[in-house]
């Protein structure tokens, strides 16, 4: 069984949690006590209907505000895949809940109403899908028993959204017609829109192919932490523990350890569970190197013929998470995989309207839920892949130095 | 030694959703020893944290576990689980320090609670914030996931904690890919849950693929038990049924091992690890709904607790 993330975003309005609701309750996935407890909540406070939202409203805050101020994580499985959901709220106050969401998804459901057609709101969240580059985004026109089922509705915001879409970098889009309430197309598919000859939302989720999504092309093991037991048993047991995050690693691969840049061979690769022939993303895994060469936590192992870029100046897309701005000339810690590293801002090169994608050059500041192309200059070289190429390798984080808070989410932007 | 990887790859580079989990939890516990000075993993001899040491044992294999295991222990445990507990610490080789709620009361820090339904569930809170005071510890492993709890389904996995050892949930650090932030000024600690991702299920699928020995009242068995709000309670020496509550020989397990004033079994005549698989894949009913009073008190009482600084 595999494992699929998804991000959803989005506002009670346009039927996100009538969708998640329904989900999760044919998945059986909600419980009975849950349910229960759902009835008497929306009972106690006079809703006409029993209000899904208050399943994945778990702070005390949201269920008396009735909104949804955070990411919450839902769980469900099919006998195919087992699936993760990040359901954040929608709104442009909450983008930093979105982007967090985003940041792992293997796949982004952006619903529309089909009444009200392709708003703000559908861009901002494909948008942000795009900028976090989420391999799979999927449309959800909700509502069609609104219109009738009508065929020239789906496909009119089809083309609209899909000539939108063509401005950002979306590898995979699919479109799917629905009614959450009434269930088209959501778990089987629907008699009422025999013109539609696609999957239903969850067949699609099933089966979305995601194995290629991963980079398995260029090898990186960022080293977490040097194995070395104090034990006479394997007294001269030395091996390099990380998770891989790029490429296949065998017994005998020519690999380079950087910053050093010596070039040794993998000895072995380690597991509780016994030696591996090869380890690739996402495992967890332990490389022994034939040769004694030095090697901490923070290093990255790859292949010599395939170096990542190496450097103390980087280019990224920053979304900024915090109150307090960001500015030219600000100190920001940066961790990047298992390397933290001092950073300075060089320049705001421009602010992205995360509605309209206009880029506002005057810009000298990054806000709130901002989004803007900054350069940094950091203490020690980065061993970095950009963002496009490998998510894991591609990112970092800023963190303020004074109250420790996670500031800014970074995507690396080039050279290739 | 090698055992197969049982649910390895359903494909040529591929993992399981299973072996998947795992590997992200590896992650995050590797990255907690490498970087804070103290960390602790809190260990009650409930499945998931047999599960949580499993994968610590995993992610510095061959070498051992860098850091304690620490009990909270209300003095009304089961038995059973107590003497689990030591058994499986001595066998993993791991280092056990137990904090008892008893010397909190002792020492005047608590007061036993009063009332119809005394429970020390919530004194625990006192003795787990002066342990890691007393330790210095900065990071502490916790099983909590979130699937288990509403409140739990909003938590970060690296979740920080004040100097009163307080949750504030809606002023989180985003945490984002798996990049996690630990930062923090001494005094302040930070909780870390690698089974965020877990389900019940997932927990029993995997003490079944590892073979992972549980307590014994995780399988059903006969007790001697009671009916109160619902739930089965089981007689002991820290929980007497009233008058009216009649005691009955029943064929019980435990879906969640608390202390025996507040958790409660479910019938069931699942014996083996497979019975309990097909039993959790097929239940209608949340484990801590199904016996646990600790979180009956009112909608938010795990959110109340976990404000104060609980698990």
């Amino acid at each position: 069984m595999e494992l699929l993330r998804l991000a959803t975003a989005g506002s009670v309005d346009d039927g996100k949690s009538t969708l998640i609701g329904r989900l999760l309750y044919d998945s059986k996935a909600i419980f009975e006590d849950q349910l229960e407890s759902v009835e008497r909540v929306s009972r106690q406070r006079g809703d006409e209907y029993t209000d899904l939202a208050l399943l994945t409203d778990g702070l005390r805050a949201e269920r008396e505000q009735g909104i949804t101020i955070d990411v919450a994580y839902r769980y469900f499985a099919t006998p195919v895949r087992k699936f993760i959901i990040a359901d954040t709220p929608g709104h442009i106050q909450y983008t930093r809940n979105m982007v967090t969401g985003n940041s792992t998804a293997d796949l982004t459901v952006v619903l529309v109403d089909a009444r009200k057609g392709i708003v703000e709101q559908t861009r901002r969240h494909a948008f942000l899908a795009s900028l976090l580059r989420v391999p799979h985004l999927l449309l959800c026109v909700n509502k069609m028993d609104l219109v009738g089922y009508d065929r020239d509705v789906f496909e009119g915001l089809r083309e609209e959204f899909a000539t939108f879409a063509s401005r950002l970098d979306v590898r995979d889009l699919s479109f799917i017609p629905i009614s959450a309430l009434q269930g088209d197309n959501v778990v089987q598919r629907s008699a009422n829109m025999p013109w539609y000859e696609g999957a239903s939302l969850l067949h699609h989720l099933e089966q979305v192919y995601i194995s290629s999504d991963r980079n398995m092309i260029d090898a990186r093991l960022p080293v977490q932490w040097v194995v070395r037991p104090q034990a006479t048993s394997v007294l001269d047991y030395r091996g390099y523990a990380g998770q891989v995050a790029g490429g296949v690693f065998k017994p005998g691969d020519t690999v380079m350890v950087l910053p050093s840049g010596l070039t040794t061979t993998v000895a072995g690769i380690d597991t509780f569970d016994g030696p591996l022939d090869e380890a690739f993303p996402p495992m967890s895994v332990t490389v022994r190197l034939t040769d004694d060469v030095d090697v901490s936590r923070g290093d990255l192992i790859c292949r010599p013929l395939n170096q990542p870029n190496v450097g103390q100046d980087l280019d990224a897309m920053v979304a900024w998470m915090t109150e307090r701005p960001v500015a030219v000339g600000d100190f920001l810690a940066l961790k990047h995989t298992t390397r933290w590293v001092r950073a300075v801002v060089r320049d705001i090169h421009y602010r992205l309207d995360v509605n309209s994608l206009h880029r506002d050059e005057s810009a000298s500041t990054l806000g709130l839920n901002e989004v803007g192309r900054v350069s940094l200059r950091v203490t020690q070289p980065l061993f970095y892949d950009s963002y496009r190429r490998n998510r894991l390798t591609g990112s970092f984080i800023l963190v303020t130095e004074d109250t420790n808070v996670t500031a800014g989410a970074g995507m690396l932007l080039g050279p290739d | 030694m090698d055992r197969g990887r049982p649910g390895a790859g359903t494909g040529r580079y591929q993992l399981s959703q299973l072996r998947n989990i795992e590997a992200g939890s590896i992650h995050i516990i590797r990255e907690v020893a490498a970087e804070f000075e103290r960390p602790v993993l809190l260990f009650s001899g409930g499945k998931d944290s047999v599960v949580m040491l499993r994968l610590a044992q995993k992610a510095f294999w061959p070498g051992r576990i860098p850091f304690p295991v620490m009990h909270i222990d209300t003095g009304q445990n089961f038995p059973e689980v107590l003497e689990f507990r030591d058994r499986y610490v001595a066998e993993v080789d791991a280092t056990l320090v137990v904090a008892s709620v008893q010397d909190s009361i002792d020492a005047g820090r608590v007061a036993e609670e009063a009332g119809p339904n005394p429970s020390r569930n919530r004194l625990q809170t006192r003795t787990l914030l002066d342990a890691i005071t007393e330790h210095r510890f900065d990071a502490v492993f916790g099983g909590a996931r979130r699937d288990e709890e509403k409140a739990r389904a909003k938590e970060r996995v690296f979740s920080f904690r004040d100097e009163f050892g307080q949750w504030d949930p809606k002023n989180q650090r985003p945490e984002l890919w798996s990049l996690f932030n630990g930062r923090h000024r001494a005094g302040e600690h930070i909780r870390v849950f690698p089974l965020s991702d877990w389900t019940e299920l997932d927990i029993w699928q995997y003490v079944a693929d590892e073979e992972i020995d549980l307590p014994s009242i995780y399988y059903s068995h006969r007790r001697q038990v009671f009916r109160r709000d619902g739930m089965l309670l089981s007689v002991g020496p820290h929980v007497a049924p009233r008058y009216e509550e009649e005691v009955f020989e029943a064929t019980v397990r435990y879906r969640t091992v608390g202390d025996m004033t507040c958790t409660g079994a479910v019938v069931s005549v699942a014996a083996s690890v497979e019975d309990i698989v097909a039993e959790v894949a097929a239940t209608r009913v949340t484990e801590r709904g199904a016996s646990r009073a600790d979180d009956r008190v009112s909608e938010a009482a795990m959110e109340d607790r976990k404000r104060e600084g609980y698990f």
